[in-house]
Order: C-alpha cells, then structure tokens, then sequence
C-alpha cells in the first residue's frame, strides 16, 4: 500500500483528532478557569470540592475516566448509550480531566501576582472585575504560556486515548489499517503526524511567548 | 477646610495592638509627614487612611463624608456606593511603585482615567502628557515599567496618582526602595507639589525631607503620637523617645 494511500486512509482520522484537540483545548481551558476560582474563593466548602475534584482527576488513569463518562449514563441512569455518544463521551471526559490541570495552572498564576497589583488598582478605582480583566489576567497568561505549552503538546498526544471508546479519530484507524494491512508504515506516518501537529503547537505558543515578552 | 479627620482609630492584628486610639486631621494646603521607627504603626496608619486595612474602631471622614464611623466600639464602614466615591478623594504612591507592567508609560497613567472616571479621551491624554512633562518623562510615554530605572518608576506612579485628580495624595515611604540619588529627584518632585499647595500626607524616613517641606509632623512610636506640631516644635521636642529617635539620625 502506497503512502498516499495510508494518507488518504488516515485522513478522516485526522479530522477526527484535530477536532477532539481543540474542543478539548478551548472548553478546559475556559472550564479551568472557572475551577481554579472556585479552588481560589473565600468559601471553604466550595472550595474543597473543586479540591477534591481536581485531585480525583489527576489521581485516574484517563482512559478509565472515558469509560466511565460513556457507560456511567447507561449504569447509573438507565440511559441507553447510542454510538452518536462515543465522540461526545471523548470530548466531555477530556474537557473535564484537562479543565482540572488547567485549573492548577490557573492558581498558579494567579497566586503568583504580587498583592501591590491588586492594591494599586483598588487605590485607582478599578471595580474587581476591572482588576481581574484587565489587570491580572494578562500577567497571567504570560506566565503561565509555558506550562499551558505542556499541557497541550501532552493534550496532542492524549487525543489517541479516543481508541478506547472506538472514535475513529488517526490512531484507531491506524491500528485497523496496520491489522488489516500487515504493515507497520500506518504507526510510522501517525507518528509523523503527531509529531507535525506538535510542532505547529510549540511554535504556535513560542510565538505567543514572544509577543508577550515586551515586558517583564 | 478639613479634607481629612481621623478620630481614635484603633487597629489590631491577631491581638497585637497596632493602633492605639491616633487621632489626626489634614487640611487643604498641608503637607502632613509621619515620621517614628519601623514598627510604629505609621505604614498602618497609612493603609488605615487609604482603606487598604480595615480599623477596629474609630472614624474616618473625607471631606465631612464618613467612611468609617465609631458605633458601640466598632467602626462601622459606610456603603460601598458611598466608600467608591470617598475612594476618588485621594491617592496613593507605594514604596515599591506598583506600576501594571503590561501598561506602558502612558497607559498606566491614562487607564484609570479612562475606565474608572470615563473622562474625555483627549483631555485625559494632554493631561497625562502634561504630568509626564513635569516629572521630567516626556521621553518615556511609550516605555514600559522595567525599562525604567527606580526613580523614574516612582516618578511614574506619582502621575498616576496625579492624573485621577485625588484631593490628597498619600505617599507610603516614596523613596525607601530607591538609592540617594534617586531619593533626591523624587524629593524633589514632592517639594514642587507642595509648592503648588497640592494636600499631602507623606510617611518617611528622611528627616530632613520632613523637616523642609512639612506644615506638620507627626512622630509615632509603638502605635501612639508621641509628639506632632509644626517641624520647629517636633525637631526640636524634649520629650526622651523623640530626642533618641533624633539622636540617632544626628549621629551620622
């Protein structure tokens, strides 16, 4: 089989995982957020919780967290799963493990700005949704581009986790076409692909690092 | 006028009594400097006046308006509608400048301005350029905080306070993170707004600073007023602490 061919093959896949990257990226990112202030706020009990969900994310294996976001319906409502569900179970079980670690990334960044900021804006007048716009927010994301960097070259490759719930997304269709092939150049051009796709992530967030580097 | 009268105010930090019943009042015109050794509770008072801290008990009054009012032994805050607008009243210049480092020169000065008080555009940029001309920064519009040096930062944070037209200016030891040459240059701006009768309260330890430019002084040790008056009279205090405190910055 012609690499053309795996290519054409695989490239349905590849749809299918890129959209699985960024409905993953876009919906934890903004899910993180909100976590990491309810991590953050005055009241305790919320705030443990968003505590204990967070370590309960990071504390299992994802893969189990897809199986349990695509049976739990079914086992614990009577909810009968229909394949249609498969992609939406990848998608909902990746925002909410990713919205976890990105919630600790948050709280990092936002623990990290010194109390004279919030001062000097207060003195100033600046409402506290002012401040948290525009004021610290900006000085967040400038720290924390490297750690968001990570997280998503990881995110990258995580999206072939998907093979679990039988979303056909690159590496499911390329374990099939290797089986059925008897070949191992389906894994070589999906390695490549994966590793293109990080590339274009790491010198997409170089370049943000970049721009954000007019000041300290 | 008063524009500013703190009566008894009391302030504690987990039991530790900061504030022990200060009472204070600043006029239009004056320049107010609070001299005493670190711990006194003069940087508290500070953050007291400015409402960064919140006092146990006592009254502050801006202008005839009350911010905090003594009930029962407590102070009790006025509404927030109420404190938004006493807020306008006055501004603050830190220690350690607290500029936004993503705003440039300008826009740390225009920001607030321009999103707090939703003045005219036009008038707010002149006005701010104005004021960098007048600390000497008119190069500097388009900078950014860390490529400045100390001074000019503080020169910077000076304008900004400026440009939200505050009744009084509160400045928390303006030159104790800077070197002796860049303590002269602010100094000296401070002494030119004291020459255009800009109302000032300024915490310090620069005593000969205090001595020069203040209508009035205010020694504290241990969270009281030990001794206040015109300079003359404070400078020249027998009282024991006083003349130790002084003692010590005669002896170099």
């Amino acid at each position: 089989m012609a690499i053309t061919d795996i290519i054409k093959q695989l490239s349905s896949g590849m749809g299918v995982t890129i959209e699985i990257f960024f409905v993953t990226l876009v919906s934890s990112l903004i899910l993180g957020l909100g976590l990491a202030l309810v991590r953050m706020s005055k009241f305790k009990i919320l705030s443990i919780l968003a505590k204990i969900y967070i370590s309960i994310m990071r504390g299992t294996p994802l893969m189990l967290q897809l199986l349990v976001v695509y049976f739990g319906p079914y086992f614990i409502f009577g909810i009968p799963i229909t394949r249609s569900y498969r992609l939406n179970a990848v998608l909902i079980g990746f925002a909410l493990n990713y919205a976890a670690y990105f919630a600790e990334i948050y709280r990092g960044g936002i623990s990290a700005i010194p109390e004279g900021q919030y001062e000097a804006a207060k003195l100033l007048g600046y409402s506290r949704s002012q401040t948290f716009i525009h004021i610290v927010m900006p000085q967040v994301i400038k720290r924390i581009i490297p750690a968001v960097a990570n997280e998503t070259i990881t995110l990258v490759k995580d999206t072939s986790l998907a093979f679990t719930l039988a979303v056909a997304e690159i590496f499911t269709l390329t374990k099939q076409l290797v089986a059925s092939q008897s070949s191992m150049m389906p894994f070589v051009v999906a390695a490549v692909f994966y590793y293109i796709f990080n590339l274009l992530v790491a010198m997409f967030f170089d370049h943000v690092e970049k721009k954000l580097s007019y000041y300290r | 006028m008063n524009l500013l009268e703190m009566n008894h105010i009391k302030k504690s930090f987990d039991g530790l009594e900061v504030l022990k019943d200060i009472s204070l009042t600043v006029n239009e015109g004056q320049v107010l400097s609070i001299i005493g050794p670190s711990g006194s509770g003069k940087s508290t008072l500070l953050r007291c006046a400015t409402m960064l801290e919140k006092v146990d008990d006592g009254d502050i009054i801006y202008m005839g308006e009350a911010a905090a009012k003594s009930e029962g032994g407590r102070a009790i805050y006025a509404k927030t509608s109420d404190l938004k607008r006493i807020h306008s009243y006055y501004g603050l210049v830190f220690q350690n400048f607290n500029l936004f480092p993503h705003y440039s020169v300008i826009k740390n000065i225009t920001d607030a301005p321009l999103k707090v008080q939703h003045r005219n555009k036009k008038e707010v940029f002149e006005e701010a350029k104005e004021l960098l001309r007048k600390m000497g920064l008119s190069d500097k519009a388009n900078a950014y905080p860390h490529q400045l040096s100390g001074g000019q930062q503080q020169r910077v944070s000076i304008a900004r306070a400026l440009a939200m037209n505050p009744k009084i200016l509160f400045f928390d030891e303006p030159t104790s993170a800077l070197d002796p040459e860049l303590t002269g240059e602010i100094l000296k701006i401070i002494k030119n707004l004291a020459a255009e009768k800009m109302t000032m309260v300024i915490v310090t330890h620069e005593m000969n600073f205090a001595r020069n430019v203040s209508d009035y002084v205010i020694f504290m040790d241990k969270g009281v007023i030990v001794e206040e008056g015109s300079p003359e009279t404070v400078f020249n205090s027998q009282n024991q602490r006083m003349k130790e405190f002084l003692g010590k910055f005669n002896a170099d």
